[in-house]
């Protein structure tokens, strides 16, 4: 009885196997709508079908780590140089980029606005104490908040009520700043496809220290011996070809482009 | 007000054009959760029969852990199922993470002991109608569990449609251990959770609506094949 039922569910298990590969990636590719328009253009170009696991940098990095994943693609390069240090990957291919944007109420009460850098922009809301919404998943985006907080020269710690971590991806935190009309550090591809921005605004961008990288990593064969190495190499030069070009640049929302592709051949 | 209205208009709109990929996600949150009842089934209900009729001495404790493991918190469950499976875990060779077949062994273990105790106490009471009878022809332990499973045939399902119900509406286990891949592991939850993430509530409240709809579906029908509520059968 028991051996049949495992029997079927290995069967189950591995019935599922054409040329798949696993790509852990950041909630904003995906919440950006980006990889809706790449990935059924992969499938058909290099027959190869991609399997997004959508988690935050961190999650992602772990996924790595284990090798539960063939490869991924984060935007946190500090971490990323980690990991391909520690022999996880065997290299790390920048593919494209856009930036962080600082979304709050559009009555604006700490008077973003009017900020000249992203530093001073959080200085003004901490000094106005508003509420401001932080990811706290130990993403990518989270990671960049905190190095501008650090940048800022705050100490986190004391910080009062107003600053609220949620835990949460990009989404669902976009949902709790807009609910409490609070401040948010967001990349500019996940708000824009946001559907919920209520009476939320885009304050201010533009600062070269906003700058969000993109960044393709493959699972060391070397350390996990099961990993699509030669998969994961495929998508990678297809991710920096042409092709792959003038569809993330040409990826449009309300005619605002998302991504900028700056992979080197 | 508005927000759950427009969520129905969505739900019907999504049922209405066979949306090919609400299909796909309906199905398969149907077989993952059906394959979970039938394998926990296959476990929880000899298991919360034998509870009921046999007596050991460790018998209140192992009830007692049961009757706790009823609400074992699913992302626990997930967090486990995933270390195990993992490839960095002892069954890491078997590839089974990020498969509908982890997402089954979660829904398994989460839904195990909440039928074998809904069993245990309703088999309790037949037992001691059914004690001297049994005793009195001088059955097996396997005849006793059969003849009790058979006779408390009804309220024995209402223990497997709690289970299920418990299965198909839980998201935290299986996102962990499926990981809501498009196509592969996506179901009717874990794509609630996507589209709320995204701001679509409206979409995300259709596919609830479609969810809570299935639910009741699966409940009628499993009543009218097993015909309770008929008359002179209550």
């Amino acid at each position: 009885m028991i051996r049949a039922i495992l029997f079927a569910l290995i069967c189950a298990g591995t019935a599922i196997q054409a040329e798949t590969l696993r790509l852990a990636a950041t909630t904003s590719f995906n919440n950006s709508g980006l990889s809706d328009a790449l990935l059924p253009v992969i499938a058909q170009d290099i027959g190869l079908d991609v399997q997004l696991l959508v988690v935050g940098t961190g999650q992602a990095l772990r996924l790595g780590q284990s090798g539960d994943v063939d490869a991924i693609l984060v935007h946190s390069k500090e971490a990323e140089l980690a990991f391909v240090e520690a022999g996880y990957a065997s290299h790390r291919r920048e593919i494209m980029y856009n930036d962080f944007v600082v979304i709050g109420p559009s009555d604006d009460p700490a008077q973003v606005m009017a900020a000249t850098s992203a530093i001073e922009a959080l200085l003004r809301i901490a000094a106005a104490q508003s509420t401001f919404v932080s990811r706290g998943d130990d993403s990518g985006t989270h990671r960049k908040e905190l190095s501008l907080w650090a940048a800022a020269g705050s100490d986190r710690v004391e910080f009062t009520s107003w600053y609220r971590e949620v835990g949460a991806g990009m989404g669902a935190s976009l949902n709790s700043a807009s609910a409490m009309k609070a401040y948010i550090l967001a990349d500019r591809a996940s708000w824009l496809n946001f559907g919920n921005k209520g009476d939320l605004a885009l304050l201010f961008s533009g600062d070269p220290v906003l700058f969000n990288q993109y960044a393709y990593l493959p699972v060391s064969a070397e350390r996990h011996a099961h990993v699509k190495a030669q998969a994961a190499w495929n998508l990678e030069k297809w991710l920096v070809s042409p092709r792959a070009e003038s569809i993330i640049n040409g990826y449009e929302i309300g005619g605002e482009a998302l991504f900028v592709f700056n992979a080197r051949p | 007000m508005s927000g759950i209205w427009a969520g129905m208009v969505e739900a019907f709109l999504l049922v209405w054009s066979l949306d090919a990929d609400l299909i796909d996600i309906t199905l398969r949150s149907l077989k993952v959760s059906l394959s979970a009842l039938v394998i926990a089934c296959a476990v929880a209900l000899p298991l919360g029969t034998w509870l009921a009729i046999r007596r050991f001495r460790h018998r209140r404790f192992v009830i007692a852990t049961l009757n706790a493991l009823m609400g074992l918190p699913p992302v626990v469950v997930g967090l486990i199922v995933y270390l195990l499976l993992s490839r960095a875990g002892p069954f890491g060779v078997l590839d089974l993470l990020f498969t509908p077949t982890a997402m089954i062994i979660a829904q398994v273990i989460i839904i195990t002991p909440l039928i074998a105790s809904i069993t245990h106490q309703a088999m309790r009471e037949l037992w001691s109608e059914y004690h001297d009878l049994l005793i009195s022809l001088n059955t097996t332990h396997g005849q006793r569990i059969t003849t009790l499973i058979w006779d408390g045939r009804r309220t024995l399902m209402t223990a497997a449609l709690a289970g299920f119900g418990r299965a198909i509406g839980e998201v935290g286990a299986i996102m962990i251990v499926g990981g809501n891949i498009d196509h592969v592991t996506r179901v009717l939850t874990t794509a609630i959770a996507l589209e709320t993430g995204k701001g679509d509530f409206a979409l995300a409240l259709g596919l609830g609506v479609v969810l809570i709809a299935l639910s009741l579906c699966v409940n009628l029908t499993i009543h009218s094949l097993s015909r309770t509520e008929r008359e002179g059968r209550w």
